[in-house]
């Protein structure tokens, strides 16, 4: 019978591993904003790094608890696909600030063209 | 009168009669040719009754082989319109000295220049290498079809409904006069505020979506549908390029859709992403596009390396020289794809520390290709070189591509591309790659595979007339542009004053004209191949000695490929099975499920295509309507559960006797 | 399947498959869906770059501290979380074949959505009456594309789960079906997922800039 509900040993969760989830996920979203809300960190930087730091965290357990992302789903190739997307999510989002960081600098009205960076 | 202007403006949008340019001659000429040429096509069509068998066989087919052979109709068709462009163009800059002004004002050779370039890389190159893939893949793998054949299907009208886009610009309206990538502010609604820009946007975006969901359809159809037996490190070398090439596609071309978008939300809406003012960037455009600018080059040429690997493996009758090498190599290019793309915009004035990052990062990608190059010539070494027309492209191949590469690692280096960059030496250099990287091996391709598709080889002489007409000139029509561009020649210009210039210019006008008896060759070839199809016939599935899966099938294969799924064991899977006595089983047969023809994806694309006219030309009743009825009609195809059928097992027998019969005649 | 070993009589090694089961598709979906999420990923990625670049640029008018109001955005994460917890216990009745519960957690699953999709475009109506609009600045044009781009998904994904509950009840919880399930199922964790980064970046990271 549960044949033809679903094939394959692919992981599909329990209840308990979708509740731990979601926990996670609770405490992973109210530090992040209480540390903004309040200003408890005095150091912009320090929130910055923290808040960064939880959403990447949160994603992880997104990707354990709820996508289920492990290394045996369709035999390894959906954690490839997803460590290729990741890396060229990183390349274009730090690429694109640091290319357009130097060409704002440089590309500023009025700047001596000789001393570019 | 404002009532009716008001009444004509929501009806019609901005589209008015002065959209259609009766006062140019030339597009007046070309309308009366297309529309002479059309109406016999159709009258054709309609006298033999071909309306239902097109509908039924090709429109409507879900079929892998059918739908690559579509492909490249829809490429050969495409090429003719972008090679009409570049005649322009040499004409006009052959001419256009002093006071002579050429024949082509500014207003049309903008949007000639900018036309060729969108067709040629969208419109002709993208759809040649995706119906190559398409055709092939399934058959090297040992499958009945892709992984998702209706969406092949859609994905091939989407891409056709693309270009038909470009094409009605000619007629309707005008095109856009940004160059190929359409930078703002230029193609702002400030300094663009027709619909040239618009056209090119929806063109691509409905095309992008075809390639996008061809990308996914490939890389399951690769990953999912091996035959039993074929590991990763046994599938053909094309198969390998193909699989990278989709994932290049699946990664790069959602760039473009966000940068087209967020271009067309500023014409539209008024954003200010890319504007001058409000905080827009437009630099940031650049830096985007050509994040998914330089994976396209490599989407473009892969896949031609796996041609070229099958080509020299096959006509050299020897196994390909380090197949492991080969394949890291094309895993390698696909990953420093992503690495090198400011090398395109160096001049910009990102600075000395970022121009010498993605400097040395481009040199370093040219390293996996000259690898290739080696294992090539070191699977001709000691070979027994048939000279077939296949072999011939590849060898051209090898010198041209690697002139045009070398150029490139010219151009790699900042230095000296803050004085070569817009150049004719980088036109000379791109066309130098494409040309003989993109170009040569697509007519390799085509000249391999022909006989698997089509049942009878191409005609060998024209084919070689063809051959030497592009090479030569090729050569004679952008060695020149390198001079050019050394003497300091700026691209895209249609007037210059320097009288010395000229005979280069000249020269290269010529090579465009052998260029073009070099097209006519092939339209002949394709006209005496039919005419003596049954001298060239291929009976045997195997015409050149083939090493991979594909040749085992019939030409043309039948609908379900293999009546049996095909067990691999080794590399180069079909020379194996020949050396080993495979003999083909004739008996035995079982029922196929295969999946059935449907009209959907033809319907969604054509209402996206008029969604994307009534875009253009700001027909909001209309595109609401389109989109609407795009959504409708999509959620309507998924209530269809049955789409599959049984070919019964006595017709694969009769199939498959014919086969046998015709290989005993062979014996 | 038969065995892809040797032919035990002759010893020749065995090259077609004989005998197949005539498995109906389907095979692909689930991993053709994932290479798919993987490019809106991508896409989502091109935007946050054009929010991570643009993002400073106010033109002079309003900033992220005068337009966010984090605690109606607490609201709208929770609502986007919980939609994705319920979503959770659909495909658990899903996989033990339960209709009923299926459909009945699908429709508070598309209930929190509808909130949440709500929540946003009440946000936006008032951003756009006090003259913040995407017109405004560059931030603000990619403070409402990239927002307004998740919102737009989770927009198609209730469409889409309107009509998966219509096709269930139709046929039931046929293998069809639930790769369907599995497939949106996807897609709206990954829309979740996508939030994270959106409140981190876009709203929390706003604030502290």
């Amino acid at each position: 019978m549960s044949d033809t509900v679903h094939a394959g040993n692919e992981d599909h969760g329990s209840l308990r591993s979708y509740l731990t989830g979601f926990i996670l996920s609770v405490v992973l979203t109210a530090i992040p904003f209480w540390l903004v809300m309040t200003g408890v960190l005095d150091s912009k930087i320090a929130t910055e790094v923290a808040i960064t730091t939880l959403a990447i965290v949160q994603i992880t357990v997104h990707m354990v608890y709820f996508l289920h992302m492990n290394t045996r789903s369709e035999g390894g190739w959906s954690i490839l696909a997803l460590m290729f997307t990741l890396i060229l999510v990183v390349i274009a989002l730090v690429g694109s600030m640091w290319i357009i960081y130097h060409l704002n600098a440089n590309m500023m009205p009025g700047r001596d063209m000789g001393q570019m960076p | 009168m404002t009532t009716d202007s008001t009444l004509m403006h929501t009806a019609f949008g901005r589209l008015t009669l002065q959209a259609f340019p009766v006062h140019e001659p030339i597009l007046v000429a070309t309308f009366v040719a297309v529309a002479l040429g059309g109406l016999i096509v159709l009258g054709l069509i309609s006298y033999f009754r071909l309306w239902g068998y097109l509908w039924r066989e090709w429109f409507t087919t879900i079929d892998h082989k059918r739908i690559g052979i579509m492909y490249m109709i829809l490429g050969l068709i495409m090429l003719l319109r972008g090679f009409a462009d570049a005649l322009m163009m040499r004409w006009q800059q052959a001419v256009a000295f002093g006071g002579a002004d050429g024949f082509l004002p500014a207003h049309h050779y903008d949007q000639i220049f900018t036309a060729h370039g969108v067709i040629m890389i969208f419109f002709m190159a993208m759809p040649f290498i995706t119906g190559l893939m398409n055709f092939v893949v399934p058959l090297q793998i040992g499958a009945r079809d892709v992984s998702f054949p209706f969406l092949n299907n859609f994905s091939f009208w989407m891409t056709t409904m693309g270009a038909m886009l470009v094409m009605v610009s000619l007629f309707v309206g005008e095109f856009a006069r940004t160059g190929w990538l359409a930078y703002p502010p230029l193609s702002g609604i400030a300094y663009s505020p027709d619909v040239g820009v618009d056209y090119y946007i929806w063109a691509l975006q409905i095309a992008g979506i075809g390639t996008l969901l061809s990308g996914v359809n490939l890389i399951a159809t690769i990953v999912k549908l091996r035959a039993p037996g074929m590991t990763m490190m046994r599938m053909p070398i094309f198969t390998w390029t193909a699989l990278c090439t989709n994932v290049l596609i699946v990664a790069a071309f959602p760039i473009l859709t966000v940068t087209l978008a967020l271009l067309s939300l500023d014409r539209y809406v008024g954003t200010n992403f890319f504007t001058n003012d409000l905080g827009g960037n437009p630099m940031m455009y650049i830096n985007l596009i050509w994040i998914w600018g330089h994976p396209e080059v490599y989407i473009l040429i892969l896949p031609i390396f796996g041609v070229f690997s099958e080509v020299t493996a096959t006509f050299s009758g020897k196994r390909l020289f380090g197949y492991t090498s080969m394949v890291y190599a094309t895993v390698v290019i696909t990953i420093l794809s992503y690495l090198v793309w400011l090398h395109h915009f160096f001049t910009m004035g990102s600075g000395a520390s970022v121009n010498s990052f993605f400097g040395i990062t481009t040199m370093i990608i040219s390293i996996p290709t000259g690898a290739k190059m080696f294992n090539w010539l070191f699977t001709l070494y000691r070979g027994r070189i048939r000279f077939e027309l296949p072999m011939m492209w590849t060898l051209a191949f090898m010198i041209t591509f690697v002139i045009g590469g070398m150029s490139g690692v010219l151009l790699a280096v900042p230095p000296a591309d803050f004085v070569l960059h817009n150049s004719l030496f980088l036109v000379a250099h791109f066309h130098n790659v494409i040309i003989g990287g993109v170009v040569f091996g697509a007519f390799a391709g085509i000249s391999y595979w022909f006989p698997k598709a089509f049942g009878f080889r191409l005609d060998p002489f024209w084919g070689k007339m063809s051959f030497w007409f592009w090479v030569t000139g090729f050569y004679l029509a952008f060695m020149p542009l390198y001079v050019l561009g050394l003497m300091g020649v700026t691209r895209r210009l249609r007037h210059f004053e320097d009288p010395t210039l000229q005979i280069w210019f000249v020269i290269a006008a010529a090579g465009a004209m052998l260029i073009l008896l070099g097209i006519v060759s092939s339209l002949i070839q394709i006209y005496v191949s039919i005419r003596r199809r049954e001298a060239l016939r291929d009976r045997t599935g195997d015409p050149w000695g083939g090493r991979t899966l594909e040749w085992s099938t019939a030409s043309p294969p039948p609908d379900y490929n293999f009546a049996f799924t095909p067990v691999v064991h080794d590399n180069d899977a079909w020379w194996d099975m020949k050396q080993r006595g495979f003999r083909r089983p004739v008996a035995g047969f079982n029922a196929i499920l295969m999946p059935g023809n449907t009209g959907a994806g033809f319907i969604l694309a054509a209402l996206s295509g008029i969604f994307g006219f009534a875009m253009i030309w700001h027909i909001w009743w209309l595109a609401a309507l389109g989109l609407v009825s795009v959504l409708a009609a999509a959620i309507a195809h998924t209530f269809n559960y049955r789409r599959d059928f049984q070919i019964p097992a006595n017709e694969v027998e009769r199939i498959e006797d014919g086969r046998t019969r015709l290989l005993a005649a062979q014996a | 399947m038969t065995a892809t070993g040797g032919n035990a009589t002759t010893g020749a090694p065995v090259f077609c498959l004989t005998e197949e089961h005539a498995h109906a598709g389907g095979g692909s979906t689930l991993l053709g869906f994932w290479i798919y999420l993987m490019s809106d990923c991508l896409l989502f990625a091109a935007l946050f770059a054009t929010y991570g670049v643009l993002g400073g640029s106010y033109a002079g008018g309003p900033a992220p501290k005068d337009v966010f109001e984090l605690p109606l955005v607490a609201v709208n994460t929770s609502m986007l979380l919980l939609s994705s917890i319920t979503y959770g216990f659909a495909m658990l009745a899903t996989y033990k074949g339960r209709i009923a519960a299926t459909q009945g957690w699908l429709v508070v699953t598309a209930l929190f959505g509808l909130t949440f999709i709500g929540i946003e475009l009440y946000e936006f109506a008032h951003l756009i009456h006090d003259g913040a609009g995407p017109q405004r600045s560059a931030f603000l044009s990619a403070f409402f594309t990239l927002v307004g781009t998740h919102g737009l998904h989770v927009t198609v994904g209730l469409i889409w789960m309107a009509t998966l509950m219509l096709q269930v009840g139709q046929r039931g919880l046929i293998p069809e079906n639930v790769r369907r399930l599995a497939c949106l199922s996807m897609f709206w964790h990954f829309l979740d997922v996508i939030w994270i980064g959106v409140f981190t970046f876009v709203y929390l990271g706003g604030m502290l800039r």
